[in-house]
């Protein structure tokens, strides 16, 4: 039994007469009791628009979100809370970088180099740049395990000005070498722009560390609520760039022709902000520091190389990126089954109780680059068990039967 | 509901043959129809003459839903009218969306009526109404883009 399990109210509950197996998790993860109690302690007691009022409950909903802003800060080892910025998801966080950093501090011939295996909310971004300032995006191309060869990292050089790269592939589940591709950007006087959406549920992120310039990741794929998501700038950077969005709360004074804008975080979040969401979120770092990464790493481990192994034994399945587990590879399992569309697989799982995801998983360049159109992906977390797997696997071997084929 | 009642007979045999899914000679209209949502893609051809679709086959890529409502639809619509063949696909149209439930005023859909259940998975809706889309496009005139 999986101690964890408990924790979770709706992977206790029977969804249509059947146990939920959810292994969608890399689209989103459930949340815990503990994220759930949060937020909804602070909208029965500490409700009221931060950073206004004057009033003991305002200033109570203020401490809330800024202690939120520290817990996050502690967590991904800013060095400031100014560095840590509240936005709504890992896509508008990567968005900020593009139309405020991309925009105003690139121009016409620098590079953008990323692989090719970006989600599009780390494509479409750096498209725009590219077309708004004649830039140029460099793709890099991952080998038939999904590592980035020497040969693609060298891609990165005197004319790259930016490298966008997530901390893990969404499809693949790759770990890509983040210190190394950072010191080559730094090297070619790049700055580094890391999503860590994929791999902040699973893997410690240090900003610090891994000397990224700026660090994207969501909310809602490590427990926390959904709204709620955070962008990591060195505070040097995101002191040069102007506002994103602009409007409440960012601004220091306004006159009919002009205004002057607050200093950081401020200068970043206009409008009211998500607070029962920062709230959440920080619920949900306490919940995974309790649980350690040494666990989460090592549980999910062992699931993914169950899963791979049984896998490997169901004829007409094929696996895309590494089929095996180990240090450089996150619990994301990407497959199809031979003459069976994703979408089919998906709804005879679905049958079963078993939750994956298919289709092209915000990743058409990596399709088009694997030469597929679409795939089905099985995702793990650390309260999934080996029934789970289980479950899963015996499902996936009647899908062929379905559709009137043979094994 | 089962998925047997999705992924029946009629369902796989279609899906697995090719009878209606190639080319077809001298094709009056072309048109391709997309799935954004899971970037499937169908493209029907279909031959009219004096406003009787004499031939009509697809290609493309899809699901087993999509690409076994295309090929159902093309047995049905083969030799029909124009305005009839735009009848069954609103006909259809109103199966699957639960609205026509009465099985009488179904049977002109024939083996089509395989798919009633679909009706009941809101995420499979669209993989079922791809083809029949297209077909209403393409009878409306709707062609495919000039290549530049």
């Amino acid at each position: 039994m999986n101690p964890y399990l408990n924790d979770f109210p709706i992977l206790k509950e029977e969804h249509n007469g059947k146990r939920l197996v959810y292994l969608d998790n890399a689209a989103t993860t459930q949340k815990p009791l503990s994220v759930i109690r949060a937020v909804d302690e602070y909208y029965r007691s500490s409700n009221a628009n931060p950073h206004r009022g004057l009033y003991e409950l305002s200033i109570r909903a203020t401490q809330m979100y800024e202690d939120s802003r520290a817990a996050v800060r502690e967590f991904i080892h800013a060095e400031k809370d100014c560095e840590v910025l509240f936005t709504r998801n890992a896509s508008e966080s990567l968005n900020l970088v593009a139309y405020s950093y991309g925009l105003n501090f690139m121009k016409e011939g620098d590079e953008i180099a990323l692989p090719v295996s970006e989600h599009h909310s780390n494509v479409l971004p750096w498209q725009m740049v590219a077309r708004a300032k004649g830039a140029k995006l460099v793709f890099l191309y991952p080998d038939k395990n999904g590592r980035l060869p020497q040969a693609e990292l060298d891609k990165i050089g005197p004319k790259t000005k930016l490298v966008a790269v997530a901390h893990v592939s969404n499809v693949l589940g790759t770990v890509y070498p983040v210190e190394e591709i950072v010191r080559r950007a730094h090297k070619a006087g790049a700055v580094v722009v890391l999503d860590c959406a994929q791999s902040i549920p699973h893997y410690p992120v240090d900003v610090k560390k891994l000397d990224v310039d700026f660090a994207a990741f969501s909310g809602h794929k490590m427990l926390a609520p959904m709204g709620v998501g955070v962008l990591y700038g060195k505070e040097e950077l995101l002191n040069q760039m102007p506002p994103f969005l602009t409007g409440g709360e960012m601004i220091e004074s306004v006159s009919e022709q002009d205004a002057t804008f607050a200093p950081l975080p401020q200068k970043f979040e206009a409008g009211t902000q998500n607070v029962g969401g920062a709230v959440g979120l920080a619920a949900a770092i306490d919940y995974l520091k309790q649980i350690g990464y040494d666990t989460i790493i090592k549980t999910e481990e062992e699931l993914l190389s169950y899963a791979l192994d049984g896998m490997a034994k169901i004829p007409h399945v094929t696996v895309y990126g590494d089929t095996r587990a180990g240090e450089q590879r996150c619990g994301v399992i990407s497959f199809n089954v031979d003459g069976v569309h994703p979408h089919d697989v998906s709804s005879i799982l679905d049958s079963d109780g078993v939750a994956i995801r298919a289709g092209h998983h915000c990743a058409q360049p990596l399709m088009q680059y694997l030469g597929v159109n679409a795939t089905c992906r099985a995702s793990l977390y650390f309260y999934n068990t080996k029934e789970d797997i289980d479950i899963f696997l015996a499902s996936l071997k009647k899908v062929r039967g379905w559709l009137g084929l043979g094994d | 509901m089962g998925i047997e009642n999705i992924y029946t007979q009629i369902l796989t045999e279609h899906n697995n043959s090719s009878r209606n899914k190639h080319h077809i000679e001298n094709p009056t209209a072309v048109l391709k129809g997309v799935n954004p949502s899971c970037g499937d893609e169908i493209e029907l051809e279909l031959r009219e003459k004096d406003g009787v679709i004499e031939d009509a086959g697809f290609t493309g890529i899809g699901c087993a839903i999509s690409q076994a409502s295309a090929s159902i639809m093309i047995d049905l619509i083969k030799g029909q009218t124009k305005e009839e063949a735009l009848r069954l696909a609103n006909l259809f149209f109103g199966m699957i969306k639960n609205e026509v439930t009465d099985e009488s005023q179904l049977e002109d859909l024939d083996e089509a009526i395989a798919l009633k259940d679909i009706s009941h998975m809101p995420a499979r809706v669209k993989c079922a109404v791809l083809g029949w889309h297209t077909l209403e496009n393409a009878i409306h005139g709707e062609r495919n883009p000039e290549k530049s």
